[in-house]
């Protein structure tokens, strides 16, 4: 299809774009004239220069010809295409080094002659132009034999009609009238800029382009420089404006790919273990990237106002330290735990302050909080799914799998980013063993014992996984039920094990589960990308039980700090009461100075927000020990052993059990997504968690970098990950929605704690957004706002978007219908056009079984036997037809269809003959004569 | 940082930007990578065109192609004389095709070229045969390659002449989801 297209483009390119060489040849007649009296010069260029114009002189003449038959009959053979193509390249390369060569000789003169030309250019281009149309011709048809080569490259060919239209344009003023050169001149150096930029893709010898680019600067500069009559200091400043722009976005894109951090590191680890490691540290930096952004977001409008224009640490008691823990808020283990100081710090919720302006920039902190806090939610959501709309659109049209399913691993199952002799071996059998696997499963297509069997295979061990998981479900629920009654009895008389028990247990299931997870997937016998797939998912739900089991237990405790809160509340509320009482009946005064305790000594609340915050900040942490413990011990101590002591051992350690660990890719990954997840919940109570999370995901980078390249031993099967990897977004999609939930819940519903964060003295957080609206904002808005919070406005809303959603829906519905009905028709085209070549030699197996079945074990000969083929009809259709890996299956039908269609009194013959096996009497009589048998009867010349 | 590096001229390194996916960086590093093959060939100033080949055997043992089993056969194609001896520009052409800024129609145009071991454009059982072997190191018995060699034209000759053309191949390549090379 698309060359064919492209063909029409490039004949219509080619009714204009004679003149677009026009003007050029002129100067390249002169320049080859000089060029062949300095063919002497001792230049390899130069040699090649006269190779290519002899070989041009002789070819002058031919492609004229040539091209126009080809105009005629298009797509003659492939073989003029790639003739011709290469002589264009040639010819380009040639015209380029002329004009080289013209400049070399000397700036001055070719300057003159332009000059010159210019002036008379109309003349010399008029004159020239009866001849040299014909040339353009042959060049216009040179082009399109190009581009029917299938080297599409749409900028090209925008570019080509740009400057089609241009010179279209630019013909009309040449008949027109002379008056008009400045804007002809305009066009010409539009468009050589153009063909310039154009040839930022080109096909081969890119010497050679290189000169004709250097050729067409200069000239451009030549023609730039001196512009025309009327608007020509108007004209050179905007050619010395483009060029700054170019030259700025070409410095623009070097500083940002020079911007990009971790290149090299990523390219040697993806050389070394291919591209699925390397899809990992990918999403690890495009993380880390994000975690940038929020943590900006965070400090720059959060915890920066608070540290400079709030009050300093130490005026007032949710900025300090009470004083019954002082003594022990500098201990490293407090601090440790994020007690003591750290506590009390900007890295946590309780620390802000409530008042609702502060600062000479009257900064409203609260109000700013709670909108990062949501915002941070809000700019990863649209990130996150832009990156996949546009891994989406990258991957599209890859849609249609076991077409090509031999030639996609006969040259696409090479990683070409492979550099390193011990993954390329394993690449070499991995792909062997593809091979065979496909040999196998083409040979016996219908191997129903096995497929059974695997089938069964993987039913087990689906349940077993399921099994597993749930068992460690009611495992995490046991032990936090556990956890909740030890936690009402005295500590002192708990063990550390008592203690620790819930992460214990959740950290030993992290521990045992994957592998245990891979083991049993081996029973199912996926290619590895599937099976990657099936283990991230598995773990996925397994980390996710984790989680809100979790959440759960920390609600409890939530809810009971919340209680213990009220208390404390109306304690000091009726202290203060008291305090207010005493004082003015002792002083007889109503103005009551307020109590002058000093900030640690005043009785205060649990503070829930910063509970939670501290919980998921140590989780972080320990997380973070958790893995790189991990990948120091299983990992690097683990491959020192096996590479010192395999020296003295009875056993080959490398070759034999403990060997080197290979490169946890699902693992890796959701880790990182689940350490988002957790930065995500946790940033709205701890805001130096962002920051913190930014450190870690930086450490881990030059860690995991270290730890794989020096550790870690390539997969046995390599594989390519696909390069979008939308999987790995989608699977962070989740987790940003599942951790979005708790965080609006508690936004939503909970009351913040009356004694610290920024939304203390609120009945609710938001409504710290309602107060800006009502003082803050004109009245309308507060009017307009209500009108939206209206359920009645709100509900219509959302049908809509149903609505919109449902049309959608069918829409692309429709589309990919289209699709696969545009995809049988090509099939079927391919079909048929195959049959009429192939139809002498009887390759198909159907086929041959047929003509075993019939009596005189021939088909061909005599049409007179062409009664029994109809029954067989129905067989090739549905061979031809239904499993599309075996398109030869049609091989002879058109012998059968030719038949058909040559005994038009066929239909009866059957229904004597006894319609037989089970071909279906309405099959054979009318079922594939209307299908695509007709039309393939009606295709076959003969 | 613009002053630091003699090798090219600003010229030539715009004009390498502008033939190149390369940034003026990449291309410098490439550079160097070219002149570590052979620091006594290769010198250290480029704006006079010095006419410098580095034989294929050089070019073939860079860590990128070492292990390629396809190498010499992308060094041929790549390289102007046909034999894998390649110059700057050549170098700098070949992964600049190889590098990921390249467009798949471009690679595909390449890929061709290297999969057509006898140069007659189009790619017919004998280098489908050479093809499978060489990604297989042999393995496959004679007639499973001839099988899959079949299977190969089978699935990708769309116009039924027994070999695949450059379009045959485009249409079936640009089309795999591995196809990023």
């Amino acid at each position: 299809m698309p060359p064919r297209r492209k063909n029409n483009a490039a004949v219509k390119v080619e009714d204009v774009g004679f003149e677009v060489d026009a003007i050029d040849s002129g100067s390249e007649d002169e320049a080859r004239k000089r060029s062949k009296n300095r063919r002497a010069k001792p230049q390899r260029r130069a040699k090649q220069v006269s190779d290519d114009e002899e070989d041009e002189e002789d070819e002058d003449e031919a492609p004229r010809k040539r091209g126009r038959k080809k105009k005629a009959k298009p797509r003659d053979s492939d073989e003029d295409d790639e003739d011709e193509d290469k002589r264009s390249v040639k010819r380009k390369a040639s015209k380029a080094s002329r004009r080289r060569a013209a400049k070399d000789e000397s700036d001055d003169e070719s300057e003159e002659d332009r000059e010159k030309r210019k002036r008379g250019g109309e003349a010399t281009s008029k004159k020239g132009k009866e001849e040299q149309n014909k040339e353009k011709k042959g060049n216009g048809k040179r082009k399109e034999g190009k581009d029917k080569d299938g080297e599409k490259d749409k900028k090209k060919k925008n570019g080509r009609m740009n400057s089609s239209s241009s010179s279209s344009s630019e013909s009309e003023e040449e008949s027109l009238s002379e008056g008009e050169m400045a804007a002809l001149k305009e066009e010409v150096e539009e468009k050589k800029k153009l063909i310039a930029t154009l040839r930022n893709k080109p096909w081969r010898m890119k010497r050679r382009l290189v000169l004709l680019k250097e050729a067409q600067e200069f000239v451009e500069k030549f023609e730039g420089a001196l512009g025309k009559g009327k608007g020509r200091k108007l004209y050179a400043y905007k050619v010395m404006m483009a060029k700054k722009l170019i030259k700025f976005k070409r410095d623009f894109e070097n500083f940002k790919t020079a911007c990009i951090p971790w290149e090299r590191k990523i390219k040697d680890v993806e050389s070394h273990f291919g591209s699925s490691v390397a899809s990992y540290f990918i999403f690890l930096r495009w993380m880390y990237g994000l975690n940038l952004v929020l943590f900006g977001f965070m400090f720059g409008l959060v915890v920066l106002p608070e540290i400079l224009m709030g009050l300093p640490y130490g005026s007032i008691p949710r900025k300090t330290v009470p004083r019954e823990e002082q003594p022990t808020a500098m201990d490293y283990s407090v601090l440790f735990d994020f007690g003591g100081f750290c506590k009390y710090s900007f890295l946590f919720y309780g620390f802000y302050n409530n008042e609702r302006t502060m600062g000479v920039l009257q900064f409203r902190l609260p109000l700013s909080y709670l909108l990062v806090g949501v915002g941070i939610f809000g700019y990863s959501l649209m990130v996150v799914i832009r990156t996949m709309a546009r891994n989406a659109n990258e991957g599209g049209d890859g849609a249609e799998e076991g077409d090509f399913t031999f030639s996609w691993k006969m040259f696409t199952s090479w990683d070409y980013l492979i550099g390193n002799p011990e993954t390329a071996d394993n690449k070499f059998a991995s792909i062997t063993t593809s091979f065979k696997e496909s040999i196998v499963d083409e040979q016996e297509n219908q191997k129903d014992e096995n497929i059974h069997l695997r089938r069964f295979l993987r039913v087990l061990a689906n349940v077993m996984i399921l099994c597993c998981l749930g068992g460690s479900g009611y495992l995490i629920y046991f032990v936090v039920k556990r956890s909740q009654e030890f936690a009402e009895m005295k500590t002192e008389n708990l063990s550390w094990l008592e203690k620790n028990e819930v992460e214990f247990v959740m950290s030993l299931l992290g521990l045992v589960c994957p592998p245990l997870f891979e083991t049993i997937a081996e029973l199912e016998d996926y290619h590895p990308r599937i099976a990657l797939k099936w283990q991230l998912g598995r773990i996925f739900a397994l980390f996710l039980g984790n989680l809100y089991t979790f959440l759960f237990a920390l609600f409890d405790e939530v809810n009971a700090k919340l209680e213990r809160e009220k208390s404390i509340k109306n304690d000091t509320e009726w202290l203060l009461n008291q305090y207010y009482s005493n004082y003015s009946s002792h002083f007889n005064t109503t103005d009551v100075p307020p109590p002058n305790a000093d900030p640690a000594d005043v009785v205060r609340g649990p503070c829930w927000e910063t509970g939670v915050g501290i919980e998921f900040v140590k989780l972080i942490v320990s997380d973070m020990q958790v893995t790189y413990l991990t990948i120091l011990i299983g990992d690097f101590l683990r491959a020192v052993i096996v590479r010192f002591l395999n020296y003295c051992w009875c056993w080959d350690l490398e070759a034999g059990f403990p060997s080197y660990g290979e490169f946890d890719i699902s693992g890796n990954v959701l880790g990182l997504v689940f350490n988002q997840g957790m930065i995500w919940m946790g940033a709205f109570y701890a805001p130096g968690l962002v920051g913190l999370n930014v450190l870690r995901l930086l450490t881990s980078m030059y860690y995991q970098c270290w730890a794989v390249m020096s550790c870690n031993v390539p997969h046995e099967r390599v594989f390519k990950a696909s390069r979008s990897n939308n999987f790995y977004m989608g699977l962070l999609l989740l987790v940003l929605f599942l951790s979005l939930l708790p965080v609006v819940y508690t936004i939503m519903t909970l009351p913040p704690s009356f004694d610290c964060g920024p939304f203390s003295g609120q009945e609710k957080m938001y409504d710290v957004v309602m107060e800006t609206i009502e003082q803050d904002l004109p009245a309308f808005i507060g009017n307009i706002f209500t009108y939206a919070t209206n359920p009645g406005l709100i509900m219509p809303a959302v049908l809509l978007m149903l609505l919109a959603l449902y049309y959608l829906n069918a829409l692309s519905k429709g589309y990919q219908q289209a699709n696969i009905d545009l995809k049988k028709k090509m099939q079927m085209a391919r079909d048929e056009e195959k049959n009429r070549r192939n139809n002498k030699d009887s390759t198909n197996q159907v086929m041959k079984d047929l003509e075993d079945l019939l009596p005189n074990k021939s088909l061909m000969p005599p049409p007179t036997e062409d009664e029994p083929p109809p029954p067989g009809n129905v067989v090739v259709e549905k061979g031809s037809k239904s499993p599309k890996t075996k398109p030869g299956a049609a091989g002879k039908g058109v012998n059968l269809q030719k038949d058909v269609s040559l005994a038009a009194p066929n239909p009866r013959g059957p229904v004597t003959r006894a319609p037989g096996p089970r071909g279906g009497p309405h099959g054979n009589a009318r079922g594939p004569q209307p299908g695509p048998g007709r039309g393939r009867g009606r295709g076959g010349p003969r | 940082m613009g002053n630091k590096q003699t090798i090219f001229t600003a010229q030539q390194l715009d004009a390498y930007q502008d033939c190149t996916y390369f940034t003026r960086k990449e291309i410098l590093r490439l550079f160097d990578r070219y002149r570590d093959l052979a620091p006594q060939l290769v010198p250290l100033d480029y704006t006079s065109h010095p006419d410098v080949k580095l034989p294929y055997e050089l070019i073939g043992s860079m860590p990128e192609l070492k292990d390629n089993p396809f190498r010499q056969r992308i060094a041929e194609v790549f390289s102007e004389d046909g034999e894998g001896n390649m110059t700057l520009d050549d170098f700098l052409d070949m992964f600049s095709v190889l590098s990921e800024m390249a467009p798949r129609d471009l690679k595909a145009f390449y890929a061709f070229k290297i999969y057509d071991f006898n140069d007659d454009d189009f790619l017919c059982k004998s280098d489908l045969e050479k093809t499978l072997n060489k990604l297989t190191r042999n393995e496959l018995t004679e007639d499973e390659v001839r099988m899959v060699c079949e299977k190969v034209i089978d699935e990708a000759d769309l116009d039924n002449d027994g070999r695949l053309s450059l379009e045959d191949f485009q249409q079936m390549i640009v089309r795999a989801p591995d196809f990023l090379r």
